[in-house]
């Protein structure tokens, strides 16, 4: 009941299918390629700050503590 | 790079265009059938021509995650998802073979019956138990072989224009 002969299909779906896919296909690529970059980006950063920086040093102490109680 | 990647594009492009020549009158007449309009003379179902197109626009970006796959599933997994997610504007019959059931029965009898999808697949694809796939199923079934009229409440708007309400108010339930 539910078979029968299939509808006639619009000459141009395909290529307005591959049209649209491929639009969203580049829109995709688009979005991971400058996601990557931002990435990489970040990463060159933060290297550049530990080199100059060197946050795991500790400071010299400048200051003595006073010397009481003794 | 970009020489490549066009090659690759229109190598994609003309798998896509073979299997929508081959495939797409079965998944046009499938979406006829879920958005219940009449599949004979062309141009008659607007709306399951838009269903297949979005479902194939998806399917061609897709394509290269295939991975082997079959595009035929992809393809029907992606118009019934598409439907189900929009299945409140095609409660309205609109004169197709299916028109007198609610959109959840089209797609559960759809994806069954003429796709002979297995019970766990469909119940898998829609986010459903097993059990109430196939009680849709039967009440499906039992709706087509009694002739139109739906038995018990329906949540939807009764159907045709011959009900004893003309403009029925599907949402209000006092």
């Amino acid at each position: 009941m539910l078979d029968g002969p299939h509808p006639a299909l619009p000459p141009d779906l395909a290529a307005r299918a591959v049209r649209r896919g491929g639009r969203r296909l580049r829109q995709r690529r688009a979005v991971q390629r400058t996601a990557g970059w931002l990435l990489a980006v970040v990463l060159a950063v933060f290297l550049v700050w530990v080199g100059v920086e060197q946050p795991w040093a500790t400071e010299p102490a400048q200051v003595t503590p006073p010397l009481e109680g003794w | 790079m970009a020489e490549r990647a066009t090659h690759r594009d229109r190598l994609r492009a003309l798998e896509f265009e073979a299997f929508v020549a081959g495939a797409g009158g079965r998944l046009l007449h499938t979406a006829t059938l879920l958005t219940g309009e009449p599949s004979h003379p062309p141009g008659a179902y607007p709306r399951a021509e838009r269903l297949l197109y979005e479902a194939l626009a998806r399917t061609y970006a897709d394509w290269d995650r295939l991975h082997g796959g079959d595009p035929y599933d992809r393809a029907r997994r992606e118009l019934a998802l598409r439907f189900a997610r929009e299945a409140r504007r095609h409660q309205r019959p609109r004169g197709g073979l299916l028109d007198r059931l609610t959109p959840v029965e089209r797609l559960v009898l759809v994806l069954r019956m003429y796709e002979e999808v297995g019970e766990e697949q469909t119940a898998a694809l829609l986010g459903l138990p097993a059990d109430r796939v196939r009680a849709v199923t039967a009440r499906a079934v039992a709706t087509l072989r009694a002739g139109g009229r739906r038995p018990g409440a329906a949540p939807t708007a009764p159907h045709g224009t011959a009900g004893p309400r003309p403009a029925p108010d599907s949402r209000a339930t006092p």
